[in-house]
This record gives C-alpha cells, sequence and structure tokens, in this order.
C-alpha cells in the first residue's frame, strides 16, 4: 500500500503598503482618494482618542481599559470594510472599529469609566458591547449570522478577538459551527503577538493563526495588520464571500499593541524596548501618511489640520462626558430582568427604604 | 516559629513555596503565573523566582485546559494547584471542575483520587464590572465531591493553602480579591488549619453574625459599632464552607439566641439559605427570633461605583440586621 499525501497546505500573506509608503498598484484596492483621506483622519482620530483616554485614565477619571495604540491599521481599515447593515461583534480593545460603527465618543467613555448605561449601544448600529470574558464573543457571531441567514438578509457579520482567544476552546467551536452551518462571519484576529505577559509563541504552536483555518475547511489569510490597504482588501473580500456565497472566512492581521495590555499592566515586565522599538517604527498611521505625503493629498499643514480636528472632536466629548450625572443607587435593579419580578420589586422597595433612612 | 507581618497575597505565596518545597509533585498553572508573577501578583512574591517555568506554568488562555489537564495530572500523580486568575472565569470550565474533577474518585470507586487545589479570585470592590466581581461560592457547594475552603486572614489562608495542598480532595480555594493586600502577623514556617474547622473571630453574647471570605472584615466592623450601642455580636468565620462546622454554628446559636448570616454573593440561592435551613432544623428551640440573611441583591454586580458601592454588604447594613433582630 503506498502511502498518499492526502492534503498539504500552503497560507498567503497579503502586503500592499510597504514601510515607506509604497503600494503594490496591482493589489490596491478600490478607494477613491476622499475614502482614503476617511480612513487616514479615523486612524488619527482613534489614536488621539485613546491617548486622551490614557490621560484619563491616570487622572483617575476613567477606568480600566485596553488600549488601540498600533493597532489602528488592523481594526480601522476591517471596520471600513463593513456596510452599515453588516454586523460588528468586537472583543475588548477595538474602540476604533466602534467610533467607525457610529457609537460615539461620550458613550465609550461613559462606559470605561464604570458606568454600565455606556453598554446600551444603540440597536440600529448592529455592534455588540464589548466582550470581557475573552473569546466567548466568538460564537455570538456565529448565532448572529444563522439569524441573518435565517431572515434573508445578504449581510456578514464580522467578529473581533486577539491570538490569545484562539486558545479558548470557544474560538475552535465557533469557527467549526461557523462552517459546517455555513454562515457568513469573518473571523478576524487581531494577533498583536503578546495577550498580556505571554508570547505568540506561548500560546500556539502553530507557525500562523491563519492556517488554523484548514482545519475547519475554512479560506485563511494573513496580512500585515499595520497595513490598511491590505486589511481593508482581504477583509472587503471576505465580507463579500459572507455576504454573497455565506461563506465564512478566517483572517490573521499581524500587528503588535506597543503600549500596555491595559491600563492595570506594565509590558517592560515582560519585552523589551528595542523590540517594542522596532514596532513602533512600523507605525500604521505613518505609513499612511508617507503614502498620502507621495501622491500629494497631505502635507504638514493638512496633517495638522486633521490633528487639530482630532483633537477638537475628542475634546468636545470629554466635556459632554464629564457632564453625564452618576446614576442613582436604585438603578441597580434595572435591566435585570425584561420586566422586574416580584423578589426585585421587594428588594428595590427595602433599598429605597434604607435610603430614605440614611437620607 | 517566629511571625512576621505579611499580606494575604504573600501569605498566600508562603503556603505555595512551603508545600512546592516538601513535595516535588505539587506545581502551579494559570495564565499569566510565570515571569509576570500573577494578575494579583501571587506568584510575583518569590514563588516564580524559587521554582521556575516548569513547576510556574503560563499556560494557553483556557480555563477549561487548565481545570481538565490538572484532573489528569492529579489522577496520574500531581499535585496540581492551579490558578484561574477570578472566579467568573472558572463558569467556563465547570465541567472539567464540577462533572470531572468532584465526581473522578466516586465513578472511578476510589481507585483514582482527585487532589488538585483550585485558587481563583473572588468578590467585588475593585470597579471590574459583572464579569470579574462574582462570588459563586453557593455553585460549588451545590456540587457533591469538592471541598470549598474562603479564608479572610493572611493566617487562615496560608494555614488553610496548605492543608489544601496536601487533602487528597478537590479543593476549591477562594481568595478575595479586596483583602489580597490585607496584613496580619503569620507563622514564617509551617502549619496548618483543620479544614471544615470554623473560627470565631469575635466572641459577643446577643447575636451570631455567621460569614466568611470578604465579609468577615464587615462583620467585625458591624459588631464594633454595635458594641457602643451595648449590643454583643460574636463574629463567627467560617473559612471553610464544605465540609460545615454545623457544630460550631448551633454552639454559638446556643449562646447568642440569634442569627444573622452574611454573605457578599447574591441572596437568593446563597450558602446562607443553607446555613438558615440547617439552624432551623437542628436548632430551632435555640432561637429567639427568625434568622436573617444579610446578602447582596439578585443582580450582577454593578461596574458604577455608585452601584457597586450598593451592591457590597457593608458594616451599617449588617448593623441594621441586627437591630431588627433585637428590636
Ligand atoms: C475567559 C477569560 N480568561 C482570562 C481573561 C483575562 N484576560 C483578559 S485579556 C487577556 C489576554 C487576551 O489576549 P488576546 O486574546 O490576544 O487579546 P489582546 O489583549 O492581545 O488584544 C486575558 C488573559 C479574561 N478576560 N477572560
Amino acid at each position: 500500500m503506498p502511502v498518499r499525501s492526502l492534503v498539504s497546505y500552503s497560507i498567503d500573506r497579503v502586503e500592499v503598503l510597504d514601510p515607506q509608503g509604497v503600494v503594490d498598484e496591482a493589489l490596491m484596492p478600490d478607494l477613491d482618494p476622499g475614502e482614503i483621506m476617511r480612513l487616514y483622519e479615523h486612524m488619527v482620530l482613534t489614536r488621539r482618542f485613546d491617548e486622551r483616554m490614557f490621560k484619563l485614565q491616570r487622572q483617575g477619571r476613567l477606568g480600566t481599559f485596553a488600549r488601540v495604540a498600533g493597532q489602528e491599521g488592523a481594526q480601522v481599515g476591517a471596520a471600513f470594510a463593513l456596510r452599515p447593515d453588516d454586523w460588528l461583534v468586537p472583543a475588548f480593545r477595538e474602540t476604533g472599529a466602534l467610533l467607525w460603527r457610529g457609537l460615539s465618543m461620550t458613550q465609550i467613555l461613559q462606559y470605561w469609566s464604570g458606568d454600565e448605561r455606556g453598554g446600551a449601544f444603540p440597536k440600529e448600529l448592529r455592534t455588540l458591547p464589548v466582550a470581557i470574558p475573552v473569546g466567548t464573543h466568538m460564537l455570538h457571531a456565529v448565532g448572529i449570522a444563522w439569524a441573518m441567514k435565517q431572515a434573508g438578509e445578504q449581510v456578514a457579520v464580522l467578529t473581533f478577538f486577539g491570538e490569545g482567544a484562539t486558545s479558548e476552546g470557544d474560538f475552535s467551536e465557533a469557527m467549526n459551527m461557523a462552517s459546517v452551518f455555513n454562515v457568513p462571519v469573518v473571523f478576524f484576529c487581531q494577533n498583536n503577538q503578546y495577550a498580556i505577559s505571554v508570547p505568540y509563541t506561548k500560546q500556539t504552536a502553530s507557525p500562523t493563526v491563519a492556517q488554523k483555518a484548514l482545519a475547519y475547511g475554512m479560506f485563511g489569510v494573513q496580512v500585515d495588520g499595520n497595513d490598511v490597504f491590505a486589511v481593508y482588501r482581504v477583509t472587503k473580500e471576505a465580507l463579500e464571500r459572507a455576504r454573497t456565497g455565506s461563506e465564512p472566512t478566517l483572517i490573521e492581521a499581524h500587528t503588535y499593541r506597543v503600549t500596555d495590555h491595559t491600563t492595570s499592566d506594565d509590558a517592560r515586565r515582560y519585552r523589551t524596548d528595542e523590540e517594542v522599538g522596532l514596532w513602533r517604527g512600523r507605525d500604521p498611521i505613518e505609513r499612511l501618511a508617507r503614502y498620502l505625503k507621495t501622491q500629494g493629498s497631505l502635507d504638514e499643514a493638512g496633517e495638522a489640520g486633521i490633528l487639530a480636528d482630532a483633537d477638537q472632536k475628542v475634546a468636545e466629548a470629554v466635556a459632554a462626558f464629564e457632564a453625564i450625572p452618576p446614576p442613582g443607587p436604585e438603578e441597580i435593579f434595572k435591566h435585570v430582568f425584561a420586566e422586574m419580578p416580584p423578589q426585585l420589586v421587594e428588594q428595590q422597595a427595602a433599598l429605597m427604604a434604607r435610603l430614605a433612612r440614611r437620607r | 516559629m517566629g511571625t512576621r507581618i505579611m499580606s494575604y497575597a504573600e501569605a498566600v505565596a508562603d503556603a505555595l513555596k512551603i508545600e512546592m518545597r516538601r513535595d516535588p509533585r505539587v506545581y502551579i498553572a494559570g495564565e499569566d503565573v510565570g515571569r509576570f508573577g500573577g494578575s494579583f501578583g501571587v506568584t510575583g512574591y518569590g514563588v516564580f523566582a524559587e521554582f521556575g517555568p516548569e513547576r510556574v506554568r503560563d499556560t494557553p488562555i483556557s480555563e477549561t485546559a487548565i481545570v481538565g489537564h490538572a484532573v489528569g495530572a492529579a489522577a496520574a500523580g500531581l499535585r496540581p494547584a492551579i490558578e484561574i486568575l477570578f472566579m467568573d472565569f472558572l463558569l467556563i470550565a465547570m465541567d472539567e471542575l464540577c462533572n470531572q474533577a468532584a465526581k473522578v474518585h466516586y465513578l472511578f470507586g476510589g481507585q483514582l483520587k482527585c487532589p488538585l487545589v483550585l485558587r481563583t479570585a473572588v468578590g467585588a470592590g475593585m470597579g471590574t464590572a459583572a464579569h470579574h466581581s462574582q462570588s459563586l461560592e453557593a455553585m460549588l457547594c451545590h456540587t457533591a465531591g469538592l471541598i470549598t475552603i474562603a479564608p479572610a486572614t493572611p493566617y487562615d489562608v496560608k494555614g488553610l493553602l496548605s492543608s489544601a495542598i496536601r487533602d487528597d480532595n478537590p479543593v476549591v480555594f477562594l481568595e478575595h480579591k479586596m483583602l489580597y493586600a490585607q496584613k496580619g502577623e503569620v507563622p514564617e514556617g509551617e502549619y496548618l488549619i483543620p479544614i471544615g474547622r470554623a473560627d470565631i473571630k469575635r466572641e459577643g453574647s446577643d447575636v451570631t453574625l455567621v460569614c466568611w471570605s470578604g465579609m468577615v472584615r464587615q462583620c467585625l466592623a458591624a459588631a464594633e459599632d454595635l458594641e457602643k450601642e451595648g449590643i454583643s455580636a460574636e463574629v463567627l468565620d467560617l473559612r471553610t464552607l464544605i465540609p460545615l462546622d454545623k457544630e460550631a454554628i448551633l454552639e454559638s446559636v446556643a449562646k447568642t439566641h440569634r442569627l444573622a448570616i452574611v454573605h457578599e454573593a447574591c441572596l437568593t440561592g446563597g450558602f446562607g439559605g443553607e446555613i438558615a435551613s440547617i439552624v432551623a432544623d437542628k436548632g430551632f428551640d435555640l432561637l429567639d427570633a427568625p434568622i436573617k440573611r444579610v446578602a447582596g441583591p439578585d443582580t450582577p454586580v454593578p461596574f458604577s461605583p455608585v452601584l457597586e458601592a450598593e451592591f457590597i454588604v457593608k458594616a451599617d447594613k449588617i448593623a441594621a440586621a441586627v437591630r431588627e433582630l433585637l428590636g
């Protein structure tokens, strides 16, 4: 009996915009100059907002949150490919994608300040709130895609997660079910190479995340996550396949988290300044700026104007956020059930009585 | 034996080090427990430094794998001391814990044992919202085969963790995150506190406050306030929930004739109900007043600081319940 090879594999990596800001014309996605400028502006806004949030956190005005810095190319590029009627199912680091979907900075600030009212994302945005337990939300994306398919809506679901999340059983289970059900989900892994302190090589022995798709009979591809054109191109194609052929895809955006894991981490405990410096040099926003400058669509004055505009928007949002009064203690019972059962009505009455005595 | 002032977190680390020196089969596995030192800093107190990455293992992010592999490792002769960062994430591994770890000994007719210890952080108070703040001990107590320990002081946490690691049953060891920084006097060498033994943290004669974990502090504060009003409250810290020290509860109630059970977890289905029913059954004639439960509301733990403060049972709420009992 001969031994025959049954399967062999290869995984593509897509790059369009090189570090010098030069594009591969053959692969350049179909974006007009206005759209490219909007992409750039949104990445800048995401960066400035993230930086301002960090300052607010250090001043004690926000709670712990996970920063975007360095990953704007991956998450803004992917979100940009969505249509408004598609769904977005984020993890917890996707501030840039949430903003693009139309969520207000004020609401995002409200949420991370520790106010659950900020979690009430307007339903029409088809954007789920942040997922705190790692990995659980990928399954929700599969369910949403199934529901959309049942409803006959030709839309796609994009779900974000980190490479760390691929170690949870939920990832494999979601991938498997998506393939077996043949539902329109795009699994978008931002491989930023660290899950808190644990580096990629201690998370998985797989050379790429993308190849994990093959085990489920799914298409998988890696993309340079700091190359916004490549990310956009690959995601757009995947979303299109999902909408028209109800086919799931796994995209691995190879990127790097240049800041701490969250505001309560100190990444110097587990990685070197040299490594971080190397990746700071591959900044996705600067790369796009180089492209725009060689195209003649951006100069220093234009750059400064975009920054000032972003800062203005951020300042307005911060002011609006700070004007929000805190919830009253009795709100603790709100939204626990669709309708408050007698047991909670009783507990709420007891709380009100206690509050009245306290006053 | 000399004593030293150390924090609750250091006391946990101390027990881990002592047990790992004593028994080469003991090892640690969990997320970010290695060089990083653990998200609450526990293995950072010299545990990783002394035992290195083979015995203090970082795992991929998979709670199911952390608990499930430990069941196998324990059955095959190792003694895993695993860490699940937040008890909330233990829910992901509930099958491995409640269906597997808890039942291995039973299902294999005692041929296999499951001597694992699962340490996990519980409780609210840090503004960490609905998914990082729960106290889910009632779920564990409802599972036959699991030992559940919830110490409240540095002294207790060290002595009980040593006992837990030496115990041949699966033990869930609940560490309240608001206690990690709390300091107390702790013996430097090894000592064991028996599992299943409650401890009177303050003697009193008018009312018994049964509590554990983060609520012990609140009960002590309430007892102090009540003393100013001439009410003498006994604070009985259970320390271990399963096996439960029923005798200690009944003895205290025999002395005080009044009982309030205080827990941070939601009221409904909480472990307080179990204690109340035992006392109603075995101590009915001892009681001069109905049994009170003082517990969290039946809601998720809120993110908002205003609401979280309302969620957590504090001394004033406990004292008010006691006044009602005596009123
Ligand atoms: C189920 C669960 N386990 C553990 C954690 C603690 N935790 C929060 S973020 C994180 C790392 C996540 O890494 P990755 O998925 O790569 O995303 P990244 O933070 O790099 O964006 C961990 C372990 C959690 N939130 N949920």
